[in-house]
């Protein structure tokens, strides 16, 4: 098939960027959406022309280097599927595709498709752990978590950390990345020493970042590409607000 | 070069006790003055980088990602071992000793093997205890499954995504650290050249992948967890990224590169469709324990597979291999899916192919329970097939997974050059010629977690180190010869696209140094790679500047790299005129097809040595004894 592309071209952080058009030829159905744009950048190189640079690694949807606005939708059209995992067969012959990098001002733009997304690690560095010294631990057949909890934990921790919901969210929030975080710790027994300093600490830091807050839009669910639930917003507001007001 | 595996005299189970005990140890005072550098942040370096930290050394930790959770450990699916025997099914840690040591075909080093399987308990309790959500049972405790190459269950897992919980658990550990300052993080940094002052590793020289600025940073040690080489083929499993370029500095730098010809093919890969491919993705070999692995009885049987009647398949690895099955270790699954499709019996459009079918599964077990074990595997491979495995079989293949060979490292996990450290896949240490599936993550966190913290304080508390300035003439140097490349390398502005350079070596490598290797094929790719070699470094186009984000740059001196490393890789091949797990040499086989080791010459580990540009490197010799598990032929029959 072929498609018309227009896509963000930005230098660096310091130049004004904007859409360029390219044609992509003979792209076949079976392909990835990045290895269209490989395509794409190997006909680039050959005339001459700069390829476009974008963050990809594990290609198999699990790194969350990847992430890109297309035609408007983090990670495109398909549901619950990172842009590295999208193929071209959900795409018509002759379609016209807009492709962006995240839009957040908590992930600024560093060349063309590619973004900063330190926050999300200083977020993480707020409580997004549980403190256990190497060697300390005690026999894992002691601590014993209901399957259902197990589970519900499992669901949080799915996170890639790709930032899907904050390029799709209106306000630009990181509600959906920090609560699944703070519900996965929280649940289970051995989060709950430190669960009231983790969602204070954490949803303050999410702040200073200069993340948007959360009026459940519900955007980040629907483009989500491991499906995490906006349940764990509820839990987060819920936690945070118990948490502020009561002591110990 | 002397190789000196300094293992601990005394019984096998008491080496490590021993070795701990013996060890040296720095001052708590004491430690905050070392500054220890980690490349890498995958299972090995984050593990690692973490506990260095917690024990108050100062870290340096480094990756080229944006951010260290990203680190290609996290696409690991299956599970990990540990030899807990929680089900009571006999196993035990001189089980999962012996499992490791025959499963890798007798070229690992057996003391290495017993203590990782020793350590292997305190994984999984540490990784509970960070929180890790491992699958669970109704009564609350902790879910096994079964991986090939073993009659036990002992794989603890997290649905199909166990190397990206354990990472993640590993990457906390290392944010905490990085809160509490302990740990400096460098993301988006590549280490280019390894400084080597006095005989000692005393730091690196890095790449600002944003600036391009190069950069020196000074160590009293330095680790390397960068992870294994199976980029070199082109398609393989690994991330676009892994590469070889920290240790192939390092091998420059004298650190002996041993077993480089010993790479894993997992059997259970998602068939190549097109020459566009960018990459091969890895369905977890958790599937075997339901799936069932078949080809039509005809040649090139071009019904759809539901109108092939149960008498007209071929289940091979049932029928070669009744006790252990589709559960075969990955190496002999690998080499039998090949040899059906290579004698035509193969499916899918290109006729490399074979089923693997959960038909039966799914009526024994109902669909509902293999979506709990599998679902996010299925959905996976839906998406990328436009196929329901529910409904029809899956179509895999072999593709390149995992190298087993790496920097030569001793009991300590040092190199040959003193100072210098090698975790995970990157050493070569514990799988031989071929690798248990559920093993990778166990070694990485072994050596992180466990190992290094207490090896590491033996080498600083019992070595003398000066203080390395600024103006040390080899920083400058090191630097000079970097920006030298850097800029050879920009300017070549050829016809080619570096991709289609590495394609070129990748197939090369593939069809010669693959699942299946002969002398003939091994000396027409040492013929062949000096020449794409020169064709690279005349021909390749590399655009835009090097003081900018240029991942066209980066991709060059990383195929630069693996266009010396296939070398190396072909010359281990070649002197090693025996079959062993994944090396498997046409003319060395028994009269049924399966492996035939040579215990007599070959029962070391190759160690080959720098000798400078154009040269040979040397191969040096490293024997391996086996006092506690019978040197036999493998046999899963």
């Amino acid at each position: 098939m072929n498609l018309t592309l227009h896509i963000w071209r930005q230098k660096n952080a310091q130049t004004k960027g904007k859409m360029i058009r390219y044609e992509a030829r003979d792209i076949n159905s079976d392909m990835s959406f990045l290895e269209m744009l490989d395509v794409v950048n190997w006909a680039l190189i050959e005339k001459g022309e700069e390829p476009i640079a974008f963050d990809h690694d594990c290609r198999e949807g699990i790194c969350g280097s990847c992430g890109m606005m297309i035609n408007g939708v983090a990670h495109g059209p398909q549901r619950g599927t990172a842009a590295c995992q999208l193929h071209m067969r959900h795409f018509k012959d002759g379609e016209t595709i807009f492709i962006e990098p995240w839009r957040s001002k908590a992930f600024p733009v560093i060349k063309d498709l590619v973004v900063d997304r330190s926050a999300f690690d200083r977020i993480i560095q707020a409580g997004g752990y549980i403190s256990v010294r190497s060697g300390a631990a005690p026999e894992a057949s002691t601590i014993l978590i209901r399957k259902e909890v197990a589970e519900l934990a499992m669901d949080a921790a799915a996170c890639i950390g790709c930032g899907a919901c904050v390029a799709a969210c209106p306000n630009g929030s990181a509600s959906l990345f920090t609560s699944a975080k703070i519900a996965h710790l929280n649940l289970l027994p051995q989060g709950k020493p430190e669960q009231k300093q983790r969602v204070l600490r954490m949803v303050q830091v999410m702040d200073e970042e200069g993340f948007g807050n959360c009026t459940m839009h519900r955007e980040c669910e629907a483009v989500c590409p491991k499906e995490i639930s906006v349940n764990f917003i509820a839990r987060m507001n819920r936690e945070y607000l118990v948490n502020s007001l009561v002591s110990p | 070069m002397q190789l000196n595996a300094n293992i601990p005299s005394g019984p096998i189970e008491q080496k490590w006790d021993r070795q701990r005990f013996e060890n040296k140890l720095v001052s708590p005072a004491n430690k905050h003055k070392h500054n220890i550098i980690v490349v890498g942040s995958g299972l090995a370096g984050a593990s690692a980088a973490a506990s260095l930290a917690e024990l108050g050394y100062h870290v340096q930790c480094f990756c080229y990602h944006d951010s260290p959770r990203r680190a290609h450990s996290i696409a690991a699916q299956g599970g990990i071992n540990a030899a807990k025997n929680y089900r009571n099914d006999g196993d035990s840690i001189y089980r999962l000793f012996q499992d490791t040591v025959k499963g890798g075909d007798f070229r690992s080093r057996e003391a290495n093997v017993y203590r990782m399987a020793q350590i292997s308990l305190n994984i999984i309790d540490q990784c509970v205890a960070q929180g890790v959500p491992f699958a669970r049972e109704y009564g609350g405790l902790l879910d096994n499954r079964s991986f090939g190459g073993a009659q036990v269950s002992r794989t603890f897992y997290a649905r199909g995504q166990t190397g990206q919980q354990l990472l993640l658990g590993a990457y906390q550990s290392l944010e905490r650290q990085i809160d509490a300052r302990q740990v400096e993080m460098f993301p988006r940094m590549e280490m280019l050249d390894l400084l080597v002052i006095d005989g000692r590793a005393r730091g690196i020289v890095t790449r600002n992948l944003i600036t391009g600025s190069i950069d020196t940073f000074v160590a009293d040690a330095v680790i390397l967890a960068t992870g294994g080489y199976g980029n070199v083929f082109y398609l393989s499993t690994n991330a676009k990224h892994s590469n070889a370029t920290a240790i192939w500095r390092a091998f420059k730098r004298s650190a002996a590169f041993a077993n480089p010809c010993f790479t894993q093919i997992h059997p259970t890969c998602i068939p190549v469709t097109g020459h566009y491919q960018s990459k091969l993705t890895l369905m977890s070999e958790s599937l075997r324990n339901d799936g069932r692995i078949w080809v039509p009885k005809e040649k090139r049987d071009t019904k759809s597979v539901n109108q092939i009647a149960e008498a007209e398949r071929d289940y091979f690895l049932e029928r070669r291999y009744p006790s252990y099955g589709n559960l075969v270790p990955r190496d002999v699954a690998s080499r039998a899916v090949k040899e059906v499709c290579d004698a035509g019996f193969g499916v899918g459009k290109t006729g490399l192919g074979v089923y693997l079918d959960f038909t039966d599964a799914i009526k024994s077990l109902g669909a509902d329970v293999i979506r709990e074990r599998y679902g996010n595997l299925f959905e996976m491979y839906e998406r990328i097939t436009n196929e329901n495995p529910y409904e029809v079989p899956m179509r895999i293949y072999p593709a390149v997974h995992y190298t087993m060979g790496g920097l030569w490292v001793d009991y300590n996990l040092m190199s040959t050059i003193p100072g210098l450290f090698v975790l995970g896949e990157a050493n070569f240490s514990d799988h031989g010629a071929n690798r248990l599936g559920a093993s990778a993550l166990m070694q990485g966190l072994a050596d992180g977690y466990f190992i290094i913290p207490y090896t590491l304080g033996n080498y600083l508390a019992t070595t003398r180190l000066e203080k390395v300035d600024n103006g040390n003439p080899v920083i400058r140097e090191v630097e000079n010869e970097i920006n030298a490349r850097l800029t050879r390398l920009l300017g070549i502005r050829g016809k080619r696209t570096v991709d289609s350079l590495h394609q070129e070596v990748g197939k090369l490598m593939w069809d010669e140094c693959g699942m299946v290797r002969n002398a003939a094929g091994l000396k027409h790719a040492l013929a062949r790679i000096p020449q794409v070699r020169d064709e690279f470094w005349h021909n390749a186009n590399i655009l835009g500047e090097n003081d900018e984000l240029n991942q066209a740059l980066e991709k060059a001196g990383r195929v630069a790299d693996f266009l010396e490393l296939a070398e190396l890789m072909c010359l281990d091949a070649l002197q090693r005129e025996e079959s062993c797990g994944s090396h498997f040499r046409e003319e060395y086989q028994t009269p049924d097809g399966e492996a035939q080791r040579d215990d007599e010459h070959f029962c070391y580990v190759s160690a080959w040595e720098y000798a400078g540009t154009d040269k040979q490197p040397v191969l040096h010799k490293e024997r391996l004894s086996f006092e506690h598990v019978l040197l036999t032929q493998r046999s899963y029959k």
